[in-house]
């Protein structure tokens, strides 16, 4: 009927409103939800969200090493060419030989933080890091070696 | 106890003992043009600022706050920087009617000002069609708004000046009815009048169902008479690029700007007269002792307060809703609130003719 749906037209329109409205005033009336953050000035006690993807980083435990195979999915997943996988061969104990990396070059000027190369590691050998202070006076400087220097493969990792 | 009524009283007295009666005249314009425009500027700062932080906090963001404690002089910044740049003019414009717009803006709305109370003794104007007065002069803004949109030859100028024409025209009906269920009421046009008439309570409480539909259809109707959001057609950043004064800069746009808080001020303050008392106190009924404790509050902090309540249901308002189409915006003022305030205004009579109000 016209008039019945005219009314509930008209009815569900303010309700509708009103639960906006109440939900702004809501967060007008917390200011502790506030969710800005003044930036320079609380530097120390800064909070970024978890899921913050600033730079790939490689973690490395106590003994120095990591676990990174050296498969090259992530520099077959990478879209445009940041990540570079440079391998060698070293010699196990038995006398194999066995495929490692030399080093993990990042190129954090063309990252576009995709997170693909995480996504696409078998390993868990790289992950996403929230940092997001990268400027440098020197471009050079922003091509990374992910992999510290004198590190090795973890003992099980295949 | 503070009171603007003392305060007028005295400068009146010392004005006679002092200059003959032309001078006098003379004299009291002045002091009201002075008035006026101190109040202009002092709004314009503070509802500026007030609109950044209401809208800050609604989206849980801080707002300014670097100039001055808590960002207080941010607008006094912003106001410096504008009165620095140059107030440019298109060459394909009309250069008599792009210069005029602005003025005819502000023009209208310190015309406004004057019949409207700001406390008990205390009002410009008192003339005895003071409702009509307003409703009158109120629909001249149209003419600056549209003379600005032309005069800019501009398309998105045009079109915004277009929407905003069609827009005030609709919706001064739907609030031109609100207003008349009150004055239906009161069964007076004079300021003065409706606000006595509501001593022993509000007309949005004493009015019963028809005073709340009314209030509720004004403050809608003068939301989109003062090109609000979610009216904000007329400027529709996103898609108008700000509509009738993408081409102004510099002081004449501060001048657009400045009227819009203006009249979101003259109607807030026309909405607080009629639907919340005025400068009369909170009474109720016969609660002597929360009556008197009510009336040591000076009339003039009651207005300014209804008045910014008011002010700030409106900013509510602008955070919260998404912008209307065009044809969203001409379907609600004519299927839906016209037809309502029609029939509400018929309820308001039937109510006001058999006395049934408080």
């Amino acid at each position: 009927m016209f008039i019945k749906d005219y009314i509930s037209d008209v009815y569900n329109g303010v309700t509708s409103l009103l639960k906006g409205m109440r939900k702004t005033g809501w967060y007008f009336v917390h200011p502790k939800e506030i969710i800005t953050e003044q930036y320079p000035d609380n530097r120390a006690t800064l909070k970024l969200a978890d899921r913050f993807k600033g730079e790939v980083v490689m973690p490395h435990d106590e003994n120095n090493e990591h676990t990174c195979t050296g498969c090259t999915a992530c520099e077959l997943a990478c879209p445009n060419g940041t990540i570079k996988v440079v391998t060698k061969f070293e010699t196990t104990p038995e006398g194999k030989k066995k495929k490692a990396i030399d080093a993990l070059v990042y190129r954090l000027e063309l990252c576009t933080m995709c997170n693909l190369c995480v996504a696409a590691c078998p390993s868990d050998a790289i992950k996403m890091a929230p940092t997001f202070e990268h400027s440098v006076f020197d471009r050079t400087k922003l091509t990374k070696i992910l992999n510290q220097p004198g590190s090795k493969i973890k003992e099980g990792i295949e | 106890m503070f009171s603007l009524e003392g305060l007028t009283a005295m400068i009146q007295n010392w004005l006679a003992a002092n200059f003959n009666p032309t001078m006098i005249l003379v004299l009291q314009c002045v002091i009201v043009i002075l008035l006026a425009i101190t109040l202009f500027a002092v709004l314009g700062l503070v509802l500026v600022l007030m609109e950044r932080k209401v809208a800050a906090h609604i989206q849980i963001r801080l707002g300014p706050n670097r100039v001055g404690p808590g960002g207080m002089f941010q607008t006094v910044a912003d106001t410096l920087k504008l009165i620095m740049k140059e107030g440019l003019t298109p060459d394909k414009a009309d250069k008599l009617l792009f210069n005029l717009a602005p003025f005819v803006v502000m023009m209208v709305g310190m015309l406004l000002l004057a019949p409207i109370a700001f406390a008990k003794n205390f009002q410009i104007w008192d003339l005895n069609i003071g409702v009509l007065y307003i409703s009158s002069i109120s629909s001249l803004s149209v003419i600056g708004i549209l003379m600005a949109g032309w005069a800019s030859n501009n398309k998105y100028s045009l079109l915004g000046a277009m929407r905003s024409g069609a827009q005030i025209v609709s919706y001064e009906l739907s609030a031109g009815f609100a207003v008349l269920s009150i004055i239906v009421f009161t069964g007076s046009l004079q300021i003065t009048d409706i606000i006595n008439s509501q001593e022993n309570g509000w007309w949005l409480f004493k009015g019963h169902i028809p005073a709340i539909i009314s209030f509720v259809i004004f403050i809608i109707a003068v939301t989109a008479e003062t090109n609000r959001a979610p009216f904000d057609l007329a400027e529709a950043e996103s898609e108008l690029t700000a509509g009738f004064h993408t081409e102004y800069s510099g002081m004449r746009f501060a001048l657009f700007f400045l009227a819009e808080y203006i009249n979101i001020f003259i109607v807030c303050a026309i909405g607080a007269t009629l639907f919340l008392g005025g400068w009369m106190p909170l009474h109720i009924g016969h609660w002597e002792g929360f009556n008197h404790l009510m009336d040591y509050i000076p009339s003039s902090v009651w207005f300014m307060g209804k008045t910014f309540f008011l002010i700030f249901l409106i900013m509510w308002f602008r955070w919260t809703f998404p912008r209307l189409r065009v044809d969203q915006l001409l379907n609600l003022e004519w299927k839906y609130l016209l037809p309502i305030s029609l029939f509400n205004l018929l309820l308001a009579t039937v109510i006001a003719i058999y006395g049934w109000h408080f």
